[in-house]
């Protein structure tokens, strides 16, 4: 069993080794995901963000602008997220009075 | 940790680095817009110098810094930052989260849309924060660490 | 980056990883995985993703560190029925 659970391991390894050799390269600059049009002749947003993320909020950051203005009805769906996450950790682990007397009963 | 301990070196060396924890939390949180850095991980500072103090200080040292009754009002307070900084757009005739029409005297859109940022920025922060303590405290309840 | 850097970080992550697969004490995996969070804060940013790094190092080192201790120090290894 021991030995199935190494070869499984090994073989997952080798095909994930495998797939990644055929990633692009990192940081090329013809990669077509850092290009200005992308296939269809349509805009690339990513490309659009680097050049005017600065203008539009006077913030040297990128990342940050992505996240707070271009996308920041999906960093406030995010935020719902954790709060939920939050709210279920009260819900479940939360040793009410009431129970604890039942079971001391 | 299960049993009772009372280490002063443990807690001596506790109360002497979570302060500098929580001011590098808050210095991610406002530093964000020109260095690494945003609400989140800022967030998740603070939780952590509010978390190592609780592990090593037990409940009764703890109760000082953050009571645990108010870790859900002030997820609540950090959500609704969020969401009255939409609504207040939406409400001056922009869209929701258009920092754009927030009213603020004085100042040019660049310069709104930075503000906005920063002040959703310390809202996820805070939620972040309340968060993650209040897992922690329905976790160990009903015993005090030490 | 240095391409011996991150192959020496590469060799520590899966070591790291197989000591916390096999270990029997539960605080030594816990503490093996933050050691794998940690490394891995390393690669990203070696790869240019410093938000992402600083986001692994901050939750996976730190936050679920103590979660797991507390989950660990909670329950029991054997069951009592």
């Amino acid at each position: 069993m021991k030995a199935l659970k190494v070869l499984i391991l090994v073989l997952f390894a080798a095909v994930l080794i495998y797939a990644a050799g055929d990633l692009p390269y990192r940081g090329d600059p013809d990669n077509l995901m850092h290009a200005e049009r992308s296939i269809t002749n349509t805009q690339v947003k990513g490309s659009y963000f680097i050049q005017n993320a600065y203008r539009d909020a006077r913030t040297p950051n990128m990342v940050t602008v992505v996240l707070g203005d271009y996308r920041s009805i999906d960093t406030f769906g995010e935020q719902v997220v954790i709060y939920t996450a939050g709210l279920i950790a009260l819900l479940v682990l939360r040793r009410t009075r009431t129970i604890r007397r039942r079971l001391e009963e | 940790m299960r049993r009772q301990f009372d280490s002063p070196i443990v807690l001596l060396g506790a109360r002497l680095l979570s302060p500098y924890i929580m001011v590098f939390g808050w210095y991610v949180i406002f530093h964000g817009h020109y260095s690494p850095g945003g609400g989140f991980q800022g967030g998740a500072l603070l939780a952590a110098s509010i978390l190592l103090m609780r592990v090593a200080g037990g409940r009764r040292v703890s109760r000082l810094q953050i009571r645990e009754f108010a870790t859900t009002p002030l997820a609540i307070i950090g959500v609704f930052i969020y969401f009255a900084t939409g609504l207040t757009a939406m409400a001056m005739g922009g869209y929701f989260l258009d920092y754009e029409m927030l009213p603020l005297p004085g100042l040019d859109p660049p310069s709104l849309r930075y503000y906005g940022i920063l002040i959703i920025e310390v809202g996820i922060g805070l939620a972040v924060m309340a968060i993650l303590i209040m897992i922690f405290d329905n976790m160990v309840k009903g015993e005090d660490y030490a | 980056m240095i391409w011996e850097l991150e192959l020496v970080i590469c060799i520590f992550l899966a070591l790291s990883a197989i000591v916390a697969l096999e270990v029997k004490d539960l605080l030594v995996a816990v503490v093996m995985m933050t050691v794998f969070s940690f490394l891995m804060a390393l690669l990203f940013v070696a790869m240019g993703a410093i938000d992402v790094g600083f986001t692994e190092a901050v939750i996976g080192a730190g936050v679920t560190g103590i979660l797991f201790v507390v989950v660990v120090f909670q329950t029991s290894r054997k069951s009592n029925d």
